[in-house]
């Protein structure tokens, strides 16, 4: 007993060692965002702020810059996960329970899409966009976000319907169910942790992307967090925009950080269980 | 209520498999059919066939007149109940029951009565606002029992549906399916593979093999007449034994001495230079045991005993022998088939548990030649069936 004590004990120091290890950048940007911009870098530094100040805050949400940006993310992104996961969940049942021609390769490419460098595509996808005139809109965010999404939701949602027996398709074909009534009343609810899953990455994804988000717009009208934090400055140039940035960054965090605690029974509750024998 | 008939019917999968073979079957309107068979033998195809859920490559499947080869299952009206249930698990157990009337749009004062009565009948009422991952295996059984209920079916189908229970369980169920069978009058066709509940449960039994229906009939003819040597190896438990034997002169050569075969029945096989007899082994006595005007009637003969297992109301005794090699090769690949465990080159018999033979012991034992059947060494065919005999048993007790 005592060195099974000892054993688990050493789990729990590594354990912590490790928190600290992915905490301690998050921690340092909370505190850099209470900070007093005008005096966070004068006297003793502090790992804690001295005095805890909302002006940072304040001053990120007066600010129309950063408040366009919030709007234009939380809608690209929105709308670019509604629009992945629709497209997605059909593609995967179909992948998952149809039989037609090209079904491999279809596979293939969607994993070729996930594995290229969106670097490449960057300066293409400039002037393309230009010439269409939807450089600087949601919509030339939209499309290259769904571009990218799509391949993961649609490998990940396929895995999640092959784990969906066939036999409750099937029963609800034989008690009287259309193919699309099965799919809406059975399958889709079976599949919900699926759905919800790549909802959530898909999400993620969409929310943190910088390299398009900073390459594809010029303005306010489609700039989104990330790229708008690399335009902050301070109130004057001899002020750090350093508590500003973090502040903002701290804002944007938030929405993942609830969502992954919001859903995350949700995504681990096995919904089948029961379902079958077992 | 309908009547199921199927003409010639042909399952060919795309790789040139054929699962079911020119099956021809007539179900009246409320009988109730087993389908059986060893695993692989297209009994559950068949089935999905009829609940439209596996193309037809050729032939009529017809249901209450109309041909339905070419429609979905769900304008059949059929009502099946799956091997694994397949219960909804993010519904109730009401919302279960009430799926299918759901999907008519049925009002919701009429479901709520329907689903309550089906609940009654099955004893799920206080579950029903429980969820299928909460019941047991019985309770889970019922609520797919009462799926098929509410929706007032032409026809009840059951594909291995007892075949997840523990054996205690499998009993109650069966009970319960029988009685609710009864009580609705519906025609019913049930896959199974076990032979208790195929004997057991339905008015026929369909005997399939290979894809191809061996034998249709109640449970008496099938174990009293069985047409081949798959039927008769297949119905009863132990399993009948098969030895080589020889007619000759009105006279058979078995392995247990030379039995006369003067009588009507045994007459028809002719001279034949190789059979394999069956006998069952209920069929056997000790010799000693016999009363005294019964026992000319048999053959008596000496035999080795190996083992025996004393069970209680009956003993079991294994007596082992030699088989000519061409009788050995046609048993062997009936015993593959039936996936039986059974030695085939042991006799096994069974005898009054009274009996004083031991393991190891020389014993005499007595048997009735006219209870053997005699089969065809190549095709297995059984050349002393009577296949017009009736079973006053079988017939419904008028009233």
């Amino acid at each position: 007993m005592a060195t099974d004590r000892k054993v688990s004990n050493w789990w729990t120091v590594w354990g912590l060692l490790i928190l600290v290890w992915a905490l301690f950048p998050l921690l340092w940007m909370v505190s850099l965002s209470f900070k007093d911009p005008d005096t966070f870098r004068s006297g003793e530094p502090t790992f804690f702020p001295k005095d805890w100040v909302w002006d940072n805050y304040r001053t990120v949400f007066t600010d129309s810059l950063f408040t366009s940006a919030l709007r234009n993310s939380v809608g690209i992104a929105l709308i670019a996960t509604l629009l992945a996961v629709i497209v997605a969940m059909f593609a995967a049942y179909a992948i998952a329970r149809m039989d037609f021609p090209g079904k491999k390769f279809l596979l293939g490419m969607a994993l070729a899409i996930a594995m290229f460098p969106q670097a490449a595509l960057v300066g293409p996808l400039f002037n393309m966009w230009r010439n269409l005139g939807i450089y600087d809109t949601w919509l030339g965010l939209i499309i290259p976000y769904l571009t990218f999404a799509l391949p993961l939701s649609i490998w990940t949602m396929s895995a999640f319907f092959r784990q969906i027996p066939w036999e409750m398709e099937q029963a609800a074909q034989v008690d009287g169910a259309t193919a699309w009534q099965a799919f809406r009343r059975v399958i889709v609810p079976l599949a919900a942790p699926g759905v919800f899953t790549t909802a959530i990455l898909t999400f993620f994804f969409c929310w943190n992307e910088f390299l398009l988000a900073i390459s594809l717009t010029s303005t306010d009208r489609a700039r989104t967090v990330p790229a708008a934090l690399s335009f902050f400055t301070g109130a004057s140039q001899f002020e750090s925009p350093i508590t500003y940035i973090m502040a903002a960054s701290v804002v944007v965090t938030i929405p993942v950080v609830i969502l992954v605690l919001l859903f995350q029974r949700r995504i681990m509750a096995g919904l089948t269980a029961g379902a079958v024998k077992g | 209520m309908a009547a199921i008939e199927m003409r010639n019917i042909v399952k060919r999968y795309g790789d040139g498999f054929q699962a079911v073979d020119n099956v021809s079957l007539d179900i009246a309107d409320g009988e109730f059919i087993i389908l059986v068979g060893p695993s692989g033998c297209g009994k559950s195809t068949l089935l999905r066939m009829i609940v439209g859920l596996e193309d037809i490559t050729s032939g009529d499947m017809i249901i209450g007149g109309t041909r339905v080869n070419k429609k979905a299952p769900r304008d059949r009206n059929l009502a099946m109940v799956f091997q694994n249930y397949a219960l909804y698990p993010h519904l109730t157990v009401f919302e279960n029951i009430a799926f299918p009337l759901r999907l008519k749009k049925t009002p919701d004062a009429e479901v709520t009565e329907q689903v309550n009565r089906a609940a009654e009948l099955l004893q799920l009422t206080e579950h029903l606002d429980r969820r299928p991952a909460h019941l047991s295996g019985g309770q889970r059984q019922r609520v797919a029992m009462g799926r098929a209920i509410v929706r007032q079916a032409d026809a009840f189908l059951f594909d291995e549906p007892l075949s997840n229970l523990d054996a205690k369980l499998r009993g109650q169920m069966r009970t319960e399916i029988s009685r609710m069978q009864r009580r609705l009058g519906t025609t019913t066709v049930y896959v199974t593979h076990d032979q208790t509940e195929a004997m057991t449960l339905g008015d026929r039994i369909a005997v399939l093999r290979k894809g191809v229906l061996q034998q249709v009939g109640s449970a008496r003819q099938l174990y009293e007449e069985p047409a081949n040597l798959f039927v008769a190896g297949f119905i009863g438990s132990p399993p009948m034994n098969f030895v080589p034997g020889r007619f000759r002169g009105g006279e058979i050569e078995t392995p247990f001495g030379t039995v006369s075969a003067s009588s009507e029945r045994l007459r028809k096989v002719g001279d034949r230079e190789l059979v394999i007899i069956g006998l069952r082994p209920e069929h056997f006595e000790d010799s000693s045991l016999v009363p005294a005007e019964k026992r000319p009637h048999g053959q008596i003969f000496t035999a080795e005993v190996d083992v025996t297992e004393w069970l209680g109301h009956e003993l079991y005794a294994y007596v082992p022998y030699e088989a000519p090699p061409e009788v050995t090769q046609q048993l062997e690949e009936l015993e593959r088939e039936l996936d039986s465990e059974q030695m085939r080159t042991q006799l096994v018999v069974a005898l009054d548990a009274g009996s004083r033979i031991r393991s190891g012991s020389k014993a005499q034992l007595w048997f009735d030649p006219e209870r053997m059947h005699v089969f065809d060494a190549a095709t297995g065919e059984n050349l002393t069936r009577d296949p017009d005999r009736v079973f006053e048993q079988d017939e419904p007790v008028s009233s």
